[in-house]
């Protein structure tokens, strides 16, 4: 057998040592916990409802990214347009701000200052500190992943097999229910799952908008804060389990969808 | 039947120039151009898939061209035959069935029709990803035409298939459109595909319509430049006419009729130019000595260049006759051509 090259040797100890980065603080972090404080911990109200507020407040951003993402996602994959790259840009935007800037913005345009929190105000909907402003900020950070996921599915579609239907007698809403989304749907589960875990994770901009009701990551850093590192891991625990299990939804909707084409 | 009067369309890269046309009732026309020319944006356009911006198409008397693509009646088969994936052959030919107000016995009555005379019946079960491409080709002609359209636009469906499934499916086009009153209106690149298949014809170039007409005069009677080289004209020179006479460059060439005094060319078709070693007698038309100059293989034929004086003249013989002539490069020969076959524009 040839001898590998030392480059090869190289190649593989940068491998092995990313993955032992990632790996290593994880699998120290779900073991340090004992299950009786696992299970203590999960009995504690406070836990459980901040999980169960993450995965409700995720949820439904991602349920709106799907309502008002899908029309847009369809839109930008079958039209060119003056403008398109600038939109996709607008799109992009909430991945590279901070997102702590993202709350306090929201909160800008959502305060008594701005008109439109004015409009906001009188429709009885709070913002600040409340379910609300906090499916807001997890609708705005993860939009952009729904819409690319969504995009990519359509653009897989041939509009030969639209223009087909339609010739066939099909309006423009019966096919892309009976041709489109039976063939994009995968592209828009991974689309809901990936915006679901970016916003169930997301800490930086939730803080300013709503640092109660608390959510699992304000959670574990309010405990973190408090009590120290032991006392926030059972929590963070549970947090990570409910990321690694939409994780292998993802994994395994993906390398489905991978092995059939 | 189809009546396109006045049509522009400027749609993405594609220009379409006052596109005047008409095609009959059950006729079988085909639509000829390089690719480019604006072939297929024509189709969709009929087929109401993309945008007119001036110009009528009138499809049975009616005015169509605002109306939306599933209210017209127009089918369109594509040639990578665009079969719906998830669907099994059965539900991708009668996908159609549930936008029309059709009883289930009729559905089914042409179904069974449809997979007849295509020779379906075994494959109805079977997903589109395990289909040969003439089996995915006869399934797209029955999806289109269970649904009964008044046109069936085919955008070259011949092209993407073997040698073997292109006679199988031209064969079954042949079958369907004497079962069938739907008008067929077919885009094609291969001549000999058009001269199977369809009766008239018309020949686009650049997005402008070049000519229409039989197939047999697009072929033998090209009326510009342009249209007898898409045609394979490959003998066209400039030429002067006295009466019946053509003079190029000095070489006078008979013709049947005399030329109208507009026409300022002469063309011939390669395989209408005979070759041979010997002398033809003077009755044969037009006859001049020469030498080849070059011998071109085409697979099954050779194209020879005969130098005649200052003309290059070319002619198509078979391999056999090649083989038996003699004919190469330096040899001295004849050719002729009869006047019949000397057309002029």
């Amino acid at each position: 057998m040839r001898e590998k090259e030392p480059f090869f040797w190289f190649t593989l100890a940068c491998g092995a040592f990313i993955a032992a980065y990632i790996l290593l603080p994880l699998i120290e972090l779900i073991t340090s916990p004992s299950i009786p404080d696992l299970w203590e911990s999960i009995r504690d109200k406070d836990v459980a409802g901040s999980i169960l507020l993450s995965i409700y407040t995720a949820g439904s951003a991602a349920i709106i990214s799907f309502i008002f993402g899908t029309p847009l996602a369809y839109f930008l994959a079958r039209h060119d347009f003056r403008g398109k790259r600038f939109l996709e840009a607008v799109i992009d935007l909430p991945i590279v701000i901070p997102h702590p800037v993202v709350g306090i913005a929201l909160l800008g345009i959502a305060g008594r200052n701005h008109w439109i929190g004015r409009i906001i105000s009188e429709l009885g909907i709070r913002v600040l500190g409340s379910v609300t402003g906090i499916i807001a900020v997890l609708t705005f950070v993860g939009l952009p992943f729904y819409i690319h996921s969504a995009k990519s599915g359509f653009e897989s579609v041939s509009p030969r097999l639209e223009k087909v239907s339609r010739s066939l007698g099909a309006s423009m809403s019966s096919t892309f229910f009976h041709i489109t989304f039976p063939l994009a749907w995968r592209n828009m589960l991974v689309g809901i799952i990936m915006c679901s875990a970016r916003a169930i994770s997301e800490f930086g901009a939730v803080i300013v908008v709503a640092y109660h009701p608390m959510t699992a990551p304000v959670l574990i850093y309010e405990r973190f804060e408090g009590y120290g590192l032991k006392y926030s891991q059972p929590v963070a625990v549970w947090l990570v389990l409910v990321c690694l299990f939409l994780f292998f939804i993802l994994r395994i909707l993906t390398l489905r969808k991978a092995g059939e084409s | 039947m189809i009546s396109i009067k006045n049509l522009n369309i400027d749609f993405l890269n594609f220009r379409l120039n006052n596109i005047r046309l008409e095609v009959g009732k059950n006729e079988f026309f085909m639509l000829m151009g390089p690719t480019g020319a604006g072939k297929t944006v024509l189709l969709e356009a009929i087929a109401g898939l993309i945008p007119v911006n001036a110009g009528d198409i009138l499809i049975q008397g009616e005015n169509v061209t605002r109306l939306p693509s599933e209210k017209r009646g127009v089918g369109i088969v594509y040639q990578d035959q665009s079969l719906f994936p998830h669907l099994n052959v059965l539900e991708n030919i009668t996908y159609g069935l549930k936008f029309h107000s059709l009883s289930k016995e009729d559905g089914n009555r042409r179904l069974h029709k449809l997979a007849d005379i295509l020779n379906l019946g075994d494959l109805l079960s079977r997903l589109p990803v395990n289909l040969s491409g003439g089996e995915k080709q006869r399934v797209a002609l029955a999806r289109a035409l269970i649904v009964r359209p008044h046109i069936l636009l085919l955008d070259e469906p011949l092209s993407a298939l073997d040698p073997g499934f292109r006679e199988e499916v031209r064969n079954a086009l042949k079958n369907l459109h004497r079962n069938s009153e739907t008008t067929f209106l077919m885009v094609t690149h291969d001549f000999g595909e058009a001269l199977a298949l369809a009766d008239r014809g018309a020949v686009i170039q650049q997005g402008a319509i070049d000519q229409v007409g039989t197939i047999h005069d697009i072929f033998h009677r090209p009326a510009s430049v342009a249209v007898a080289e898409f045609v394979g004209m490959k003998n066209l020179f400039e030429a002067r006419f006295q009466n019946s006479a053509a003079s190029i460059r000095g070489h006078q060439v008979l013709l049947n009729r005399p030329a109208d005094s507009h026409h300022r060319h002469v063309a011939i078709r390669p395989e209408d130019v005979n070759i041979s070693r010997d002398a033809f007698s003077s009755n044969r038309g037009n006859t001049s000595p020469g030498i080849v100059s070059a011998v071109v293989s085409h697979g099954f034929t050779y194209e020879i260049d005969v130098k005649a004086g200052d003309l290059i003249f070319k002619a198509l013989v078979t391999r056999k006759s090649l083989v038996e002539s003699g004919l190469r490069e330096g040899v001295d020969v004849f050719i002729s051509f009869e006047p019949a076959s000397v057309h002029t524009f």
